[in-house]
């Protein structure tokens, strides 16, 4: 029966083994959801075009992350991109004129939401919606509009 | 140009066959398996075998697979000043496809060969039909334990082969080409979704050792006793767990992130 | 365990038994009533199915026609659960002793045991031990199979065979590559342990010397049929010039000493 002892503990080793290395990519290797959605309040966000944001991007302010992308969808009647972002319970003292931008990080990396606080002493709540924003920068649009002013300029010489 | 038809033919009608046969074998096993339920230890024993032994393997190659993959990834990602994105890369091409795959891969090598032969010659020395006339139903006794095992150990094993893939690329990212640790993590885990990628690939590695344990006991049981029947029939078993584990794994990735 | 009201000295009842193989048939119309309590062989050319017969009463295989009655029970009518009761009051010896290579003599012998009881473990251990002596084995329980001779093997697998105290056991040509010593030790212990135990056995072979010495009657079975049957004594005389041949073993007589083919000279002229 010691046989049959040593193959129970091995297996038991292994099982453990085998869980302990999910649990490490559970929680090392990827963002699982369950934790990150649970404590936090949700804030609606209008944007002209989001670009290529994305669900689950990052939100930061003055560079530090205080939230993520919930979900995006279109407001059918305005045409307007409405992002949902969910804040951090920690980072409940955003005032309520904070200004949201959507940048890219590095030159090709994943575009995230900045926000830049107000000066207001009324903090945003759950539900509440920005209204100040400032849109994706559109390589393609910067670089006609570009051209544009450069075609102005040459007009004018 | 009638032989070859006719070997078309008759090659086409005993796959044919054996995929049925194959079929009515699984259905008589999974309906004998709650017959495991009071008898836990058959399956723990397998386990052993199938799992424990395949474990060596398992490391030694995740911990290189991903070694190979940060070199590899970082001189095509410096070009482009993005080293910072190597966990990513490691990460996603460990989680979706080369963990689930490569695992089985090796399993079918491994454990699923030695599954084969193990049941071959127990049917080859009559060891089978003793147990049917000793009133033992092997199907139940000696199959099912090992179709569970298998089924349990894959999934731990592609897990264990990621992570330890993705520790190995850190070793060689972070250690020894000098990237940043932080951004290593950090990068990774904005990536890498729990539910997209992490459990998309278990769900991969579950099909996959049900389907290698499945093939790996169908060709030990259906073997023509004989040591030349054996021998094919384990030559059968990786070859069609390799081909059955590459294809599926297309038509779930399809299914996933198409 | 007993079932059989119709006629109650018969275990086994095999009638109008058809099976065929691939093709080629093998039973073609087999009758062969087994009486309690004797030993009965079955003998018979080889490759005339012998084996066959015995997986059919066993139930692993399914005749064309026919019925195969154990006990008054119909085999192949039963369904999973109650072929499997029946199997345990039967008992097999197969030709290899088929002896589970990763277990130890004694754990090969406690296997049926520990597969259909719940003995505890000191009750089990001693009627392993009675089961191992009675085949004089009792000295190898700790050996492996691979260990074993091919004539201790066999012993073995008879005690692994007698375990659960079965009605019948098949033996399955019991005596082919056996040594003088352990074939005497064999014959023995089919007789003594049929008697000793009330069992009824079923040997399957055609070493005719060895079998005629123990078995109560034969059945000589030849070409899908049963040729003649009786005491060993009745067959040496049978008036069937075939059976004579058989059972002194005449190198040719009524079966000829060529497989049935077409004629040499035609079949070397038909390759170009």
């Amino acid at each position: 029966m010691q046989n049959g002892r040593f193959v129970e503990i091995w297996v038991g080793l292994f099982v453990a083994a085998g869980f302990a290395a999910f649990f490490g990519l559970a929680m090392q290797v990827s963002n699982i959801p369950l934790f990150q959605t649970v404590d936090g309040y949700d804030v609606h966000v209008r944007f002209d075009n989001i670009g290529g944001l994305r669900e689950r991007a990052p939100v930061t302010m003055a560079g530090v992350r205080v939230g993520r992308v919930k979900s995006i969808g279109l407001d059918e009647n305005t045409y307007d991109a409405r992002v949902t972002i969910t804040i951090d319970r920690r980072f409940d003292r955003l005032p309520e004129d904070t200004s949201a931008s959507i940048y890219t990080s590095g030159l090709l990396g994943e575009q995230y939401i900045a926000l830049s606080p107000g000066g207001l002493d009324f903090y945003l709540r759950d539900g509440d919606e920005i209204t100040l924003t400032q849109s994706a920068l559109v390589l393609e649009r910067l670089i006609g509009r570009f051209l544009a002013s450069m075609g102005e300029g040459d007009d004018n010489d | 140009m009638l032989g070859l038809l006719a070997r078309l033919g008759a090659t086409t009608i005993s796959s044919f066959q054996r995929l049925g046969r194959g079929t009515f074998f699984l259905a008589r096993v999974l309906t004998g398996l709650h017959s495991l339920l009071p008898r836990p230890g058959l399956v723990i024993a397998q386990v052993y075998s199938i799992g424990v032994l395949s474990l060596v393997i398992i490391v030694v190659s995740g911990i290189f697979v991903g070694a190979v993959l940060a070199l590899q990834g970082y001189n095509t990602l410096v070009n482009f000043g993005a080293e910072d994105a190597l966990g990513v890369l490691v990460a996603l091409s460990l989680l979706r496809e080369l963990g689930p795959v490569v695992t089985a891969l090796l399993f079918a090598g491994r454990a699923g060969s030695a599954l084969t032969a193990e049941i071959g010659l127990m049917k080859t020395t009559e060891q089978l039909s003793g147990m049917e006339m000793m009133a033992v139903d092997p199907l139940r006794r000696v199959i099912a334990p090992r179709l569970l095992a298998g089924f349990v150990s894959m999934p731990l094993l592609a897990a264990m082969f990621s992570f330890l893939g993705i520790m190995g690329a850190y070793v060689v990212g972070v250690g020894a080409l000098g990237l940043d640790g932080g951004a290593y993590w950090s990068q990774m885990q904005d990536a890498v979704d729990f539910r997209d990628d992490v459990m998309n690939g278990v769900i991969k590695s579950l099909v996959f050792g049900f389907v290698a344990s499945w093939i790996a006991v169908f060709e030990g049981y259906d073997c023509v006793p004989t040591s030349e029947g054996v021998s094919s029939a384990t030559t059968r078993t990786v070859v069609h767990t390799s081909l059955a584990v590459l294809g599926l794994d297309f038509v779930l990735t399809a299914v996933m992130f198409g | 365990m007993d079932s059989g009201a119709s006629s109650p000295d018969i275990l086994v009842d095999i009638s109008d038994l058809h099976f065929h193989r691939g093709g080629r048939p093998i039973f073609r119309g087999v009758d062969v009533r087994i009486p309690k309590g004797t030993v009965t062989a079955i003998m018979g050319p080889s490759g005339t199915g012998k084996t066959t017969l015995l997986r059919l009463i066993g139930g692993q295989l399914r005749p064309h026609r026919g019925v195969v009655r154990f006990a008054g029970q119909d085999v192949h009518a039963l369904g999973h659960g109650a072929l499997y009761r029946l199997r345990r009051s039967m008992g097999m010896l197969f030709q290899t002793g088929a002896l589970f290579t990763h277990l130890s003599v004694f754990e090969n012998v406690a296997f049926p045991l520990r597969e259909h009881t719940q003995l505890p473990e000191p009750l089990l251990r001693d009627l392993v031990l009675m089961k191992l002596e009675a085949v004089g084995l009792r000295g190898a329980r700790d050996m492996m199979p691979g260990e074993l001779s091919g004539g201790m093997g066999r012993r073995v697998a008879l005690a692994r065979a007698i375990a659960l105290d079965p009605d019948m056991i098949m033996y399955d040509e019991p005596f082919t590559g056996q040594d003088p010593i352990s074939m005497g030790a064999l014959v023995k212990l089919i007789r003594t342990l049929n008697d000793a135990l009330g069992l009824t056995s079923v040997i399957v072979s055609h070493d005719v010397a060895e079998t005629a010495r123990i078995a109560d009657l034969i059945y000589v079975i030849s070409d899908g049929r049963v040729v003649d049957s009786g005491t060993p004594q009745a067959l040496m005389e049978s008036k069937s010039e075939w059976v004579r041949q058989f059972m002194h073993g005449l190198p040719d007589g009524p079966v000829p000493f060529h497989y049935p083919g077409p004629e040499l000279v035609s079949d070397l002229l038909e390759r170009r």
